[in-house]
C-alpha cells in the first residue's frame, strides 16, 4: 500500500504540492489527470524518493520514503517507474538494458537475469528485438523496453509518468495496450496521463489534480462522467 | 628565492619582449587570417579534385611540430638564397601555420550557413557577391569567431617558439634575465603572468560572446 | 642554387630516427595517461563545491590554457631549480606536457559530464542502483564516448609538443636524435625533412588507430 499524507513540496519559492493526500491499495489502478504544471509528475518523483518533500509523509508498505534511515535504493526495488522520456541506456542493447539492474542491484546470476529479461521483453512484445540497440527502435518500442526494464525488477508498484505524451500518435496505442495488460494482471499502478478515455476505461479510481492539490478523487464514472468541482468540469471540457 | 635582484630595467626588458611577442602574433594572425579566408572559402565550395589536395597540404602543416617547421624554414632560407631576416621567417611560418587552422575555421563557418538560406537570398535577386557579404559572412562569423579567438590566443602562445630562431620575444627575454639573476622560478612566473594577463581576458570575452550568441537563439 | 642535397646520409640515419620516434610516442602516451588521470580529478574538483579544491583546479586549468606550453616545460626544467628540484630533460618534458594535457582535458571532462543527460542517472537510480553503481555502469560509458575524440586530439598535440624537448636538451626523442645528427653533419634541411615526414606519419597513424578503436568500441 502507498500512503501519501498531506505532502507539501516547493521548488524554491514555487509551491508545487500543497497538501496532497491519497492512498493506493494493492492491486488498484489509480489514474492522475490534470493540467500541465499541476504537480502530477512531481508527485510521482516524490513517491520513489527522487525528489525531496518539505512537508507530510509518503510511506510505501509502511516505510517512510523520506526518513533519514530509509535505504532508498532498496525501496526503489519495490517501485518501478517509467518516465515520459524513456531514458534508454544508449550504450547497451535492449536485452542488456533490461538485464542491468537485476544483475547489479539484485545480484542475480547472469543466466537468471537474462531469463527474466527475455521473459519481460516478450511480455511487452519486444521478443524479437533483444540484441538491437535502442537507437534503432521507435519511440513506442523504446517506451515498452523501459516498461520491461522496470518490470524485470519485479516491483510491487508501477508508476507511469505521462508515458505516451512524447510519442507519435500512431505509437501511443501499443504502449496503452501494454498498460492495459498489466492492469488486468493485477499490478498496482499509479498512472499520470493525458489520455482521459484510457483512464476512464482502465482505472479503479481517478484523481484530478489542480494547482498542487487533489480536487476530486473517485471512480472514473464519477470523476470523469459526473464531476462535481468546477475546476474538474473546466479541465475535462478543455480536453474532451 | 624571491630576493629582489630584479631591477626596473629588467621589467622593461620583459615588457619589450612582450611587445615583440605581440607584434609577431598580430602579423602572423593577420597573414594567417587572410590566407585562411581565401583557402577556407575555396575549401567550402570547391570540387573534390581541388579540395582534397589542398586539404591534405594544410593538414600536413597541422601534423608537424611548429618548432620543426621553423627549423626547416630557417634551413631552407640559405638554400634558395632568400634575403629574409629571422624575424620575417618566423612570421611567415607562423602565418602559414595559422592559415592551416584558420582555413578549417572559415570552412566550418561557411558550411554552417544553410544552403537553403543562401538559395532564398539568390532567389530574391542578390548576386553571388552580395549573398556572400550580406548573408554568409554575418552568419559564418557567429560560428567562427569563438574558434578564431582561440586561434589568435594559440598563435600568441606558440610565438614563444620563435626564440629558437634567436628572436628576443617574451620567453627569451625571461631566459636572458635568468642567466644573470639565477632566479628561474620568479622570472618565469612573471613571464607567465604577463602571458596570462594578455590571454585570459580575451579568452573570457570570447567565451562570453559565444554564450550570449547561443542564448539569443 | 649552390646547395647540393645529401639525402643519402639522412636515409642512412633512418633507424636511429625511428628509435627516436618510439621515444616520442612513449612520452606522448605517458603524458596522456597522466593527463587523463589528473584531468578527471581536476574536472571533479572544478565542479565540486569545496573552495580549496575548486581554486586549485581553476588555477591549474587556467594556467595551462593561458600560458605557452614551452613556458610550462621551462618551468619544470628551469623553474623548479629555485626550489632545489633539478629534473632531467625527459622527466621535465614529460611533466610539462602532462601539466598541459591535464589542464585541457579537465575542460573536456567537465563538458562531457555536463553532456550526459541527468535523466540517465535518474533512470538508473529509479531501478534501485546506488549512485556509484549508476555512475559506473550508465554515465561513465557514455562519458567515455563523448571524450574519446577530444582525448585523441590531445594525444596528437602531445606528440607535437614532444619536439619542444629540443629546448631542454632532450637527445633521445625524434627531434633530439635529429638534432644530434644535425649538429654533427649540418645537413639541417635533409635530416629535419625526414623528421617532419616521420612526425606526420606518427600523427596519421594515431588518428587512424583511434578511428578504428572508436569503430570497434562505439557500435551504437
Amino acid at each position: 500500500m502507498i500512503e501519501i499524507d498531506d505532502v507539501r513540496k516547493c521548488y524554491g519559492p514555487l509551491e508545487v504540492l500543497r497538501g496532497v493526500t491519497m492512498t493506493v491499495e494493492k492491486g488498484e489502478v489509480v489514474s492522475v489527470i490534470g493540467g500541465s504544471g499541476s504537480g502530477k509528475s512531481t508527485l510521482l518523483m516524490c513517491v520513489n524518493g527522487l525528489e525531496p518533500i518539505q512537508g507530510g509523509r509518503i510511506a510505501v508498505d509502511g516505510i517512510d520514503v523520506h526518513a533519514r534511515g530509509t535505504n532508498v535504493d532498496r525501496l526503489r526495488q519495490r517501485i518501478g517507474i517509467v518516465f515520459q522520456q524513456w531514458n534508454a541506456f544508449p550504450h547497451l542493447t535492449v536485452l542488456e538494458n533490461v538485464m542491468l539492474a537485476p544483475r547489479k542491484v539484485l545480484r542475480l546470476p547472469r543466466r537468471e537475469a537474462e531469463a527474466r529479461a527475455v521473459a519481460q521483453l516478450r511480455h511487452v512484445g519486444l521478443g524479437d528485438k533483444l540484441n538491437v540497440y535502442p537507437s534503432r527502435l521507435s519511440g513506442g518500442q523504446q517506451q515498452r523496453m523501459a516498461i520491461a526494464r522496470a518490470l524485470a525488477m519485479q516491483p510491487a508498484y508501477m508508476l507511469f509518468d505521462e508515458v505516451t505524451s512524447a510519442l507519435d500518435p500512431l505509437l501511443v496505442g501499443e504502449v496503452l495496450d501494454t498498460l492495459r495488460m498489466l492492469s488486468s494482471e493485477g499490478m498496482t499502478m499509479i498512472v499520470v496521463t493525458h489520455e482521459i478515455a484510457f483512464a476512464r476505461e482502465v482505472s479503479d479510481r481517478v484523481a484530478f489534480f489542480h494547482a498542487g492539490q487533489i480536487h476530486e478523487i473517485g471512480p472514473p464514472e464519477q470523476v470523469i462522467g459526473n464531476p462535481t468541482r468546477p475546476e474538474t468540469v473546466a479541465f475535462l471540457e478543455s480536453v474532451l | 628565492m624571491f630576493t629582489a635582484t630584479l631591477s626596473w630595467n629588467d621589467m622593461l626588458f620583459l615588457i619589450e619582449g612582450a611587445g615583440t611577442t605581440l607584434v609577431i602574433t598580430l602579423l602572423s594572425l593577420a597573414g594567417g587570417t587572410l590566407l585562411g579566408l581565401v583557402f577556407g572559402l575555396v575549401r567550402a565550395g570547391a570540387p573534390w579534385w581541388l579540395n582534397a589536395p589542398l586539404g591534405a597540404v594544410l593538414d600536413a602543416f597541422r601534423s608537424v611540430p611548429l618548432l620543426i617547421q621553423l627549423i626547416l624554414a630557417n634551413a631552407f632560407k640559405p638554400i634558395i638564397g632568400l634575403p629574409w631576416s629571422n624575424f620575417t621567417v618566423a612570421c611567415v611560418v607562423l602565418a602559414v601555420y595559422g592559415a592551416a587552422y584558420c582555413t578549417e575555421i572559415v570552412r566550418a563557418g561557411v558550411l554552417a550557413v544553410p544552403v537553403t538560406t543562401r538559395r532564398a537570398a539568390r532567389s530574391l535577386g542578390l548576386t553571388w557577391r552580395q549573398d556572400l557579404t550580406s548573408i554568409v559572412f554575418p552568419m559564418a562569423l557567429r560560428v567562427a569567431l569563438p574558434s578564431w579567438i582561440g586561434l589568435a590566443l594559440g598563435l600568441m602562445k606558440d610565438s614563444a617558439l620563435v626564440l629558437w630562431l634567436g628572436i628576443i620575444e617574451l620567453l627569451r627575454s625571461a631566459q636572458i634575465i635568468i642567466t644573470r639573476t639565477q632566479e628561474p622560478l620568479l622570472i618565469l612566473s612573471i613571464a607567465g603572468a604577463i602571458y596570462f594577463a594578455l590571454s585570459f581576458p580575451i579568452a573570457r570575452i570570447g567565451a562570453r560572446l559565444e554564450r550570449s550568441w547561443n542564448d539569443r537563439d | 642554387m649552390h646547395y647540393s642535397f645529401h639525402w643519402r646520409a639522412a636515409f642512412l640515419a633512418l633507424p636511429d630516427m625511428l628509435e627516436g620516434s618510439l621515444v616520442t610516442i612513449e612520452i606522448a602516451v605517458l603524458s596522456i595517461v597522466i593527463g587523463v588521470a589528473f584531468g578527471i580529478l581536476l574536472a571533479l574538483a572544478r565542479l565540486s563545491q569545496a573552495r580549496i579544491p575548486k581554486a586549485v583546479a581553476l588555477t591549474w586549468i587556467e594556467t595551462a590554457r593561458n600560458t605557452p606550453a614551452l613556458l610550462q616545460i621551462y618551468m619544470c626544467y628551469f623553474g623548479l631549480g629555485s626550489l632545489g628540484i633539478y629534473l632531467d630533460s625527459f622527466p621535465a618534458l614529460l611533466a610539462g606536457i602532462a601539466f598541459n594535457n591535464a589542464g585541457y582535458l579537465a575542460e573536456t571532462f567537465r563538458g562531457g559530464l555536463n553532456a550526459v543527460p541527468p535523466t540517465q542517472m535518474r533512470a538508473a537510480r529509479s531501478l534501485g542502483m546506488s549512485a556509484p553503481q549508476a555512475f559506473r555502469m550508465v554515465v561513465l560509458p557514455q562519458l567515455f564516448r563523448i571524450v574519446f575524440y577530444p582525448i585523441t586530439n590531445q594525444m596528437i598535440w602531445a606528440i607535437l609538443m614532444t619536439a619542444l624537448g629540443l629546448t631542454v636538451g632532450l637527445a633521445t626523442d625524434l627531434s633530439g636524435v635529429t638534432q644530434e645528427l644535425n649538429v654533427r653533419t649540418f645537413r639541417t634541411f635533409e635530416f629535419f625533412s625526414i623528421a617532419a615526414v616521420l612526425y606526420y606519419l606518427i600523427a596519421k597513424f594515431v588518428t587512424l588507430g583511434a578511428r578504428l578503436l572508436a569503430w570497434r568500441l562505439f557500435r551504437y
